[in-house]
C-alpha cells in the first residue's frame, strides 16, 4: 500500500432542500477526485448519499433502519468513473439524517480497513443540517454523538464538515439548526474534526480541500529567546502556491501506431565558445563568472565554497518591536508557521505566554532563521502571534521574511500635497469615496466575509482540471467559458452593485470623468525646469509636483507660450530627428524677439532672459554656437533700432555673453571677444 | 592649444564681482549647500526613473542559473540602450600640492596612524570606486589630479595630471585594474607622478583653472540631459593663490572663478571636499565659496556637511542600484466602467548576486548556450513544440498554446475592484510574494487623479483595504490594495505615497498545518495570566526601539561582492564581513533581562527546565530508532569482511551492494547510487 494512500468517504446530502446547490457540489467533489487521479492515483474515494428516496447499505441489511441513506460506491481506488458519477448525483426527496450517514460511513471504512490505515482514513460531510436528526433509542442525541465520535477517534478516523448557511439556506426551521450545530460541535471537539460554515457557492468551491499536501518540517528545534531559554518548536509552510501544472512538450514524431510512445521532448542544453560555435565544452569545463565593472571574474565552486557564508542552523530571537515597525508591505515570501512541539506541554505553554503577550502589547518579534545547516544565507524574519480560539489547537505563531537592506529601493514619488488643487478631490468627493468604500463592504457585519482567502478557489486551475476532463471524452472541445460561480471572484458582484445603485451613481457623478488630461495641465504647473531639474528631483522630490511627468515621454513638436523653457529642452533633445535641434532654436529665437518686442517698460525681460540663457546651453550643448551669437547679435542690433536698448544693458548687468570659443570648439569668438560684448556702452560688434 | 590663461583679457572689469547668473536664477542652485549635506545621502536613496526600459521577457533559458531574475535582463537591457539611460560621471580632482603630504591629523586618534590629506582623499575615492563598480557599473571615472610635477592630459596643460590604466579612456567605466593600480599609486606617486606646487609668484600659470578645465574637457562627453555630470574636488588649501600678490592675484582669481563659472553653466556641478587641519581650519570663505556658490547660511552650514559627506564616502553600502522602472501599465476599473490608469513598481524585490556568465575555464571567454529539442521517442531534432500535453486516466490529453492561454485568461488584463474590507480582514498569513507599488499613471485625467486621491485617503481613513482581482496573464489573482501614507523623515521620503498590491493567497495555496496537529486528547492548554505577564515583562526588556528594515544588510551578498573584490584585484584577503543578522549577545546578557529570561522561565518551566529540554533532544522518535538498530547492525556485519584485502585484490565488485552498503553505513557515508559509484566512494574512503 502506498504510503501517504488516503481513504475518503464523502457523504453528501441530497435533500430537496439541498437541490439548489446540488451542482455545485457535483463541480467541487469531481475536481476532487480528478486531482486523486493525478496527484494520489492510489487513494480509495467512497461516496454516500442521503436524503433520497431509496435505501441501500450495509447496516440496513444488518440490523435495519439507516432509512434514505445510500451506497453509491463503495470505497474503490479512484478511477475514471467515479468522476462521472458523481457529476449526475441522483436528487433526494426525504430530508436526510447525517448522522445516520456518518455511521453508515463509518462503517464501511471500519470493514475495510479495521484498524489499519490509521489518520489516513477520511469522512468529509456535506449539508444544510438543517434537518433533524432522528431521536435515538438510548440516551440523548449528545450522548449518541458523543459516542460516535470517541468511536471514530479511536478508529484513526477524521472528518471535515461543510456546512451550507446563510443565502443557501434560507427560511429554515432555527432550533433545528441550533440543535444540529450543537451536536456538530461536539464531532469538532471530540475528534480531528474541521466544521466550516459556509453562505456561498465559491466558499463551498475553496471550503473543500481538493488536494491534500502532506506538510513536511521546514525546520524543527529550538526557538532561542537566549541561549539559556529555548523553546521546542516546529515549523511549516502555511502558504505555498500551488502552481499550473506543468505540462510537458508533445512531440507528434513517433508513428501513429507506436503504443508505447512517451511523446516526450527533452531539451538538450549545450555551451559553446563564443568564437568558436562548433566547440561543444564539457560541462566540467565550464566555470561561472560573475561582473565586476565590464570585467568578468571567473570564480569556481570549489574556491566558491571555501569562502561563501556559512550561517550554523538555528532560529535566533533579534528581540521584540511595535508592530507599526514592520509594514505589511514588507512581507516577501511564502509564510512559516512555528507550532510547539507536539505533546510537549511546556512549550506549548511558552509559545502561548509569548505570543498572547504579543498580542496584547501590539508587538512583534524579528528573527534570524537558518533552516538547514548549509544554508546559502541567514533569513530575518517578523513573528506573529496566531493565537487559536478552539480547544484542541495550541497558540502558534507565523512567520513573514522581510527583505534586507538591499532589497528596497528606494524610489521617489511626489507627494499628493503638492498637486495642483484640481487634482485634489473637494470635500463632497470625499463623501462620495468614503461612501463606495462603505458600501462595497466585502464583510458585512454578522455575515460571512466574501472573498476570504481561505475559502477562495483558483478559478484557474478550476477551469483547467474542468477542460481537462472533457478533453479526456472528446479531445476536439474547446475551451468552456468561466461559469457564474467563479465569475464571483473574477468580477464585482453584480447584486451588490445593483443594492448600492444609488451610492455608486452618486460616486460617479462626483468624479466628472472628461476631465483634462494630465500631460497637458502640467504645463500650467511647470514653473521652474532648467537643464538641472534632474538634481532637484532626486533632491527634493516633495517641492516639485510639476517633475511628475518626466520630459523624455513627450514628443515636443512646438515651443507654446506658457512653458517656452520647457518645450525647448524637449524639443532639442529630441533624437527621432537631427532637425528638431535647428527647429528649436529657430522658434525659440523667434519667442524671444517676440517677447523683447512686446515687452512693456521691461516687464518682459527677466523671462527673455531665463530664455536667452537656455538658449545659450542649448546651442552649446549642441554645438551649434554661431546660430547663438548670430541671433544674440541680431537682437542687440534689433533692439538699438527699435529703441530698446534698455535690453541690451539689462542683458549686459547679468553677464550674458556670447559662446565663446573655450566653450564650444567651433564658436569663432574668443573669450575675450565674448566678454566685451555688451558690457561697454557702445557694443558694436559685428 | 595654448594655455588657458592667454586667451583671458588683463581687463579685469567689474564684472567679476557682479552678480552670478547661476546663483541668482537657476533654482537648484539655491538649495546647494541643502543638497551638498544631504546629497550622499539621497544618493544612497533614490534613482532614477527611465520611461524608455521595459520589461523584457527572458529569453535565454539557463537551467543552472537559479540567481537570475529580469532585473538581471534589465541591467543588459541598460546597456544597449546608454544613450537613454541616466548615469553619472564624475572627475576626481585631487590636490598634490606639497601641502597635502604634511601630516594631517597626527593627534586626532590615538590609534590611529598619522595620515596626510593625500591619503585621506586617495583612500576616500578608492572606496567610493569600489562601491560604485558594484552599484553602478555603468558610471564613469576619470582621476584627475592638480599640482604635479608631471603634466599628462589631452590639452597638454602643467600641473595636471590625469591618473589612467591601459584599455580605458581617461572618463571611462572603472576597472578591476584602475582601482587595483589606484590603490598602489600612493606609494609610486613622487616617483610617476610628483608633487609641485601649481601657483607661484613669477609664473602665470594656474593649476586650478587648468585642472578645472582638463575635467571640463573630460566632462564634454554625454548629454548633460542623460548624465549627471559632477567634479569632485579634494584639496587642504583654502587659498591656491596666496603666493600671489595685487593685481596678478585678483586677475588669476578672477580667470578660476569665471572658468569654474562656465564649467557650471554647461551643466557641470562642482563639489568641494574641503581638509581641514586640527588647528587650522579651512576657510571656505577665503575663496571656494565663490568658486562653487556658495551664500549666507549655506556657507555656515558647508563645513560640517563636508566633514558627513566625507565620512560617508568611507562608509558605503554595496547594494546595486536601480533604475526606477514602470513594471506595469495597469488600467484599475472601479465601477461603472469609471477606470484609473497605475503604473506599477517593484520597490522590493530580492536583489541576488547578478546574472552567471558561463566561463570556459581554460580560456576564460564567455560560453554561449544553446538549447535544442529532442523528440524522446525517435531522437530526432524538432522545433520548439506548440503542443503540451498532460497524462489524465491514461490517455496524453493535448492541449495548444492558445488553449492553454485561453485557459488562464479568466478576465480581462486589468484590474477590477471587487470592494472594500477593514484591515484587520488581512491576515499575516495571506502573503506569498513581495508586494508591487501603484502609483497613478501621467496617462490619466486629473478627475482619475482626483479619483485615486480621494479613495486613497477615505481607505487610510475608513483603515479598509481594497480586494480587486488582477488578470495578469501568468497568474490572475486576488489582490489588496493597502493605501501607504507618505512617510518623510528629515528630508527623505521614507515611504512614497500609493498603494501597496499584495498578492493574496487562494484556498489551494493555504495549508492547514494547525489542525493536521490539532490535539484530540485534551491536552491543549493556554498560558495562564502570570505567565503571560512574564512574558510582557520580557518583552519589554528585549525591544528594538526603531526597527527598520533596512537595518540589516545580507550577510551573503556582502561576502559575495567582497569575495568578488578580493578575486578580480587579487587581493590576499577577503574583507571581514560583518554579520548583522546575529542577536546582541551583550543586550541579552544584561543582569535586566537575564533576570527576566529566569522568571519566565520559571513561570512556564517550573524549575526543571533543562530537565524537560534533556528529555526533549533524548526523545527519538521510530524512525531514529530505527535507524540507529540499522547502523549498529551495519558496524557489527561490517566487521566480517576484510575491506582492505577485498579492495587491494578489486574484490568489492564480488559482494553484494546490500553488503557494500554495511561498510557504507558503518562509516557514516551516503549509500545512494549505483554498484560502481558505491565501490569506488569506498575506494576513496579507504584511501586508495
Amino acid at each position: 500500500m502506498a504510503r501517504n494512500k488516503e481513504a475518503l468517504v464523502l457523504l453528501l446530502d441530497v435533500g430537496p432542500s439541498m437541490h439548489s446547490v446540488l451542482s455545485e457540489i457535483e463541480r467541487v467533489c469531481s475536481m476532487l477526485v480528478q486531482k486523486k487521479l493525478i496527484y494520489s492515483k492510489h487513494d480509495e474515494v467512497g461516496i454516500v448519499l442521503f436524503g433520497t428516496e431509496d435505501t441501500n447499505n450495509e447496516l440496513t441489511k444488518e440490523v435495519g433502519g439507516y432509512q434514505h441513506v445510500v451506497v453509491l460506491r463503495n470505497s474503490k481506488v479512484v478511477d475514471g468513473d467515479i468522476v462521472e458519477t458523481l457529476q449526475q448525483l441522483p436528487r433526494g426527496t426525504t430530508d436526510g439524517d447525517f448522522l445516520d450517514a456518518v455511521i453508515v460511513g463509518m462503517d464501511m471504512l471500519i470493514k475495510k480497513f479495521g484498524e489499519t490505515n490509521k489518520g489516513k482514513k477520511r469522512l468529509c460531510l456535506i449539508t444544510n443540517a438543517r434537518c433533524p436528526i432522528k431521536e435515538s433509542y438510548e440516551g440523548t442525541k449528545e450522548e449518541q454523538v458523543t459516542t460516535i465520535a470517541k468511536q471514530m477517534t479511536a478508529n484513526g478516523m477524521k472528518m471535515e464538515s461543510i456546512i451550507l448557511r446563510g443565502k443557501l439556506s434560507q427560511d429554515a426551521n432555527k432550533e433545528i439548526m441550533d440543535e444540529n450545530d450543537r451536536l456538530l460541535n461536539i464531532f469538532s471537539k471530540e475528534t480531528s474534526t474541521r466544521l466550516l460554515y459556509v453562505e456561498n457557492p465559491i466558499s463551498l468551491f475553496g471550503a473543500l480541500r481538493t488536494r491534500n499536501i502532506t506538510p513536511v518540517t521546514v525546520f524543527r528545534g529550538d526557538l532561542e529567546l537566549s541561549s539559556k531559554l529555548r523553546i521546542k518548536v516546529m515549523v511549516y509552510k502555511k502558504t505555498a502556491e500551488e502552481k499550473f501544472p506543468t505540462l510537458k512538450k508533445y512531440s507528434d514524431k513517433a508513428p501513429p501506431n507506436d503504443k508505447f510512445a512517451t511523446h516526450e521532448v527533452k531539451i538538450d542544453y549545450e555551451y559553446k565558445s563564443s568564437e568558436d560555435p562548433d566547440t561543444v565544452v564539457p560541462p566540467d569545463q565550464r566555470i561561472k563568472g560573475y561582473a565586476y565593472g565590464p570585467q568578468i571574474v571567473p570564480i569556481s565552486s570549489a574556491e566558491w565554497e571555501a569562502v561563501k557564508f556559512k550561517p550554523e542552523k538555528g532560529i535566533k530571537l533579534l528581540g521584540f518591536t511595535d508592530s507599526s515597525n514592520v509594514f505589511r508591505h514588507h512581507y516577501m515570501k511564502d509564510v512559516y508557521v512555528f507550532l510547539p512541539e507536539p505533546g510537549n506541554t511546556r512549550a506549548m505553554l511558552a509559545v502561548s505566554a509569548v505570543a498572547r503577550a504579543m498580542k496584547e502589547m501590539n508587538k512583534v518579534a524579528i528573527l534570524r532563521c537558518v533552516w538547514r545547516q548549509r544554508q546559502a544565507n541567514a533569513v530575518i524574519g517578523v513573528l506573529t502571534p496566531n493565537l487559536s480560539d478552539t480547544e484542541n489547537i495550541p497558540d502558534s505563531f507565523y512567520l513573514n521574511v522581510l527583505p534586507f537592506a538591499e532589497d528596497v529601493r528606494e524610489f521617489q514619488f511626489p507627494s499628493f500635497s503638492n498637486f495642483p488643487a484640481s487634482w485634489q478631490p473637494n470635500t463632497q468627493q470625499m463623501e462620495a469615496a468614503a461612501n463606495l468604500i462603505k458600501t462595497l463592504d466585502l464583510a458585512p457585519h454578522e455575515q460571512e466575509e466574501v472573498l476570504r482567502p481561505d475559502f477562495t478557489p483558483n478559478p484557474v486551475l478550476e477551469r483547467f482540471y474542468h477542460y481537462l476532463e472533457l478533453k479526456s471524452k472528446d479531445p476536439y472541445v474547446e475551451v468552456p467559458p468561466l461559469d457564474d460561480t467563479l465569475k464571483k471572484i473574477t468580477e464585482p458582484d453584480a447584486d451588490l452593485l445593483l443594492q448600492n445603485k444609488n451610492v455608486i451613481d452618486s460616486f460617479c457623478r462626483s468624479f466628472e470623468l472628461k476631465g483634462n488630461p494630465l500631460k497637458k495641465s502640467r504645463r500650467l504647473l511647470g514653473g521652474k525646469r532648467s537643464f538641472l531639474n534632474d538634481e532637484e528631483v532626486k533632491g527634493n522630490i516633495t517641492a516639485q509636483p510639476a517633475n511628475l511627468i518626466e520630459n523624455a515621454s513627450l514628443k515636443v513638436e512646438k515651443i507654446g507660450d506658457l512653458t517656452p523653457i520647457q518645450d525647448f529642452e524637449a524639443m532639442i533633445s529630441r533624437r527621432d530627428s537631427p532637425d528638431w535641434v535647428v527647429q528649436a532654436i529657430t522658434e525659440m529665437s523667434k519667442k524671444i524677439f517676440y517677447m523683447v518686442e512686446d515687452s512693456h517698460e521691461g516687464d518682459n525681460y527677466p523671462k527673455a532672459l531665463e530664455c536667452l540663457v537656455v538658449l545659450r546651453k542649448g546651442c552649446i550643448l549642441e554645438q551649434e554656437p554661431k546660430q547663438f551669437n548670430d541671433f544674440l547679435k541680431r537682437l542687440c542690433n534689433f533692439c538699438k533700432e527699435k529703441d530698446l536698448s534698455s535690453f541690451c544693458e539689462y542683458l549686459a548687468s547679468k553677464e550674458l555673453t556670447l559662446i565663446s570659443k573655450t566653450e564650444a570648439i567651433d564658436s569663432e569668438v574668443t573669450d575675450d571677444e565674448a566678454r566685451r560684448f555688451l558690457v561697454k556702452s557702445e557694443p558694436k560688434v559685428d | 592649444m595654448a594655455s588657458g590663461g592667454s586667451d583671458e583679457s588683463d581687463d579685469t572689469g567689474t564684472t567679476a564681482n557682479g552678480d552670478r547668473f547661476a546663483v541668482n536664477h537657476d533654482p537648484s542652485w539655491n538649495t546647494k549647500g541643502v543638497r551638498l549635506g544631504a546629497h550622499w545621502h539621497i544618493r544612497k536613496r533614490r534613482e532614477k526613473k527611465d520611461l524608455y526600459l521595459k520589461r523584457e521577457e527572458k529569453m535565454d533559458v539557463d537551467v543552472d542559473d537559479i540567481f537570475k531574475d529580469e532585473e538581471d535582463d534589465a541591467e543588459a537591457q541598460l546597456s544597449l540602450l546608454e544613450n537613454d539611460s541616466t548615469k553619472e560621471y564624475v572627475v576626481y580632482l585631487v590636490d598634490a600640492s606639497p601641502k597635502m603630504f604634511n601630516t594631517a591629523c597626527p593627534a586626532e586618534e590615538e590609534h590611529q596612524k598619522a595620515e596626510t590629506h593625500f591619503h585621506i582623499a586617495i583612500s576616500c575615492i578608492s572606496e567610493t570606486l569600489k562601491t560604485q563598480i558594484i552599484n553602478r557599473s555603468y558610471d564613469q571615472v576619470a582621476i584627475c589630479f592638480f599640482n604635479t610635477r608631471e603634466k599628462k592630459n589631452l590639452q597638454d596643460l602643467n600641473s595636471v595630471f590625469v591618473f589612467n590604466v591601459p584599455e580605458r579612456e581617461f572618463l571611462d567605466r572603472s576597472t578591476a585594474r584602475l582601482i587595483k593600480e589606484f590603490d598602489q599609486l600612493e606609494e609610486s606617486f613622487s616617483k610617476i607622478i610628483g608633487s609641485q606646487h601649481g601657483i607661484v609668484s613669477g609664473t602665470r600659470e594656474n593649476s586650478l583653472y587648468n585642472a578645472i578645465w582638463v575635467a571640463q574637457a573630460l566632462l564634454r562627453k554625454g548629454s548633460a540631459k542623460t548624465v549627471d555630470k559632477r567634479i569632485l574636488l579634494f584639496t587642504n588649501d583654502d587659498d591656491p593663490f596666496r603666493s600671489i600678490k595685487g593685481a596678478v592675484k585678483s586677475d588669476m582669481t578672477r580667470m578660476t572663478l569665471q572658468r569654474a563659472k562656465d564649467t557650471q553653466d554647461l551643466g557641470i556641478s562642482i563639489e568641494l571636499l574641503p581638509l581641514s587641519h586640527l588647528n587650522e581650519v579651512f576657510n571656505v570663505s577665503q575663496f571656494y565659496a565663490d568658486l562653487i556658490g556658495l551664500e549666507g547660511d549655506d556657507l555656515v552650514d558647508f563645513m560640517p556637511s563636508a566633514g558627513n559627506k566625507l565620512e560617508d564616502m568611507k562608509d558605503q553600502l554595496r547594494k546595486r542600484m536601480f533604475t526606477k522602472r514602470i513594471v506595469k501599465k495597469l488600467k484599475f476599473m472601479i465601477v461603472n466602467g469609471i477606470s484609473i490608469e497605475l503604473n506599477s513598481y517593484a520597490l522590493i524585490r530580492p536583489t541576488v548576486p547578478g546574472a552567471i556568465t558561463w566561463l570556459d575555464s581554460v580560456t576564460n571567454r564567455p560560453l554561449k548556450s544553446e538549447r535544442t529539442f529532442i523528440c524522446a521517442d525517435t531522437g530526432a531534432l524538432v522545433e520548439e513544440s506548440t503542443r503540451r500535453f498532460h497524462p489524465y486516466k491514461n490517455q496524453n490529453i493535448t492541449f495548444s498554446m492558445k488553449q492553454l492561454s485561453e485557459i488562464k485568461r479568466v478576465s480581462t488584463g486589468h484590474l477590477h475592484l471587487l470592494g472594500f474590507k477593514p484591515l484587520s480582514c488581512l491576515r499575516d498569513y495571506y502573503n506569498f510574494k513581495t508586494s508591487t507599488f501603484l502609483y497613478p499613471s501621467d496617462e490619466g485625467t486629473d478627475s482619475s487623479m482626483c479619483i485615486f486621491i480621494a479613495l486613497h485617503r477615505s481607505m487610510i481613513q475608513l483603515n479598509r483595504f481594497a480586494v480587486a482581482f488582477s488578470g495578469s496573464s501568468s497568474r490572475p489573482q486576488l489582490v489588496a490594495l493597502i493605501a501607504q501614507e507618505e512617510i518623510i523623515q528629515s528630508g527623505c521620503q521614507i515611504e512614497p505615497p500609493g498603494m501597496h498590491m499584495i498578492y493574496l493567497p487562494y484556498s489551494d495555496d493555504i495549508r492547514l498545518v494547525e489542525e493536521r496537529y490539532s490535539d484530540t486528547s485534551g491536552m491543549v492548554i493556554k498560558a495562564s495570566d502570570d505567565q503571560i505577564k512574564k512574558a510582557a515583562d520580557l518583552i519589554k526588556r528585549v525591544d528594538l526601539k526603531d526597527f527598520s528594515v533596512c537595518q540589516f544588510t545580507n550577510p551573503a551578498l556582502q561576502r559575495h561582492y567582497a569575495v568578488l573584490q578580493a578575486l578580480a584585484l587579487e587581493e590576499d584577503d577577503i574583507p571581514e564581513i560583518k554579520d548583522e543578522t546575529l542577536p546582541d549577545e551583550e543586550g541579552l546578557a544584561r543582569p535586566g533581562v537575564v533576570r527576566a529570561l529566569e522568571e519566565f522561565k520559571t513561570s512556564v518551566y517550573g524549575d526543571n527546565y533543562d530537565e524537560e529540554n534533556e528529555h526533549g533532544i533524548g526523545k527519538s522518535t521510530e524512525a531514529s530508532k530505527k535507524r540507529k538498530a540499522n547502523a549498529e547492525f551495519a558496524s557489527k556485519e561490517c566487521e566480517n569482511y576484510d575491506w582492505g584485502e577485498l579492495a587491494d585484490t578489486g574484490k568489492l565488485k564480488d559482494l553484494t551492494v546490500v553488503e557494500l552498503k554495511y561498510y557504507l553505513t558503518a562509516h557514516n557515508l551516503p549509500v545512494s547510487g549505483k554498484k560502481e559509484a558505491i565501490i569506488s566512494r569506498i575506494l576513496t574512503h579507504m584511501g586508495k
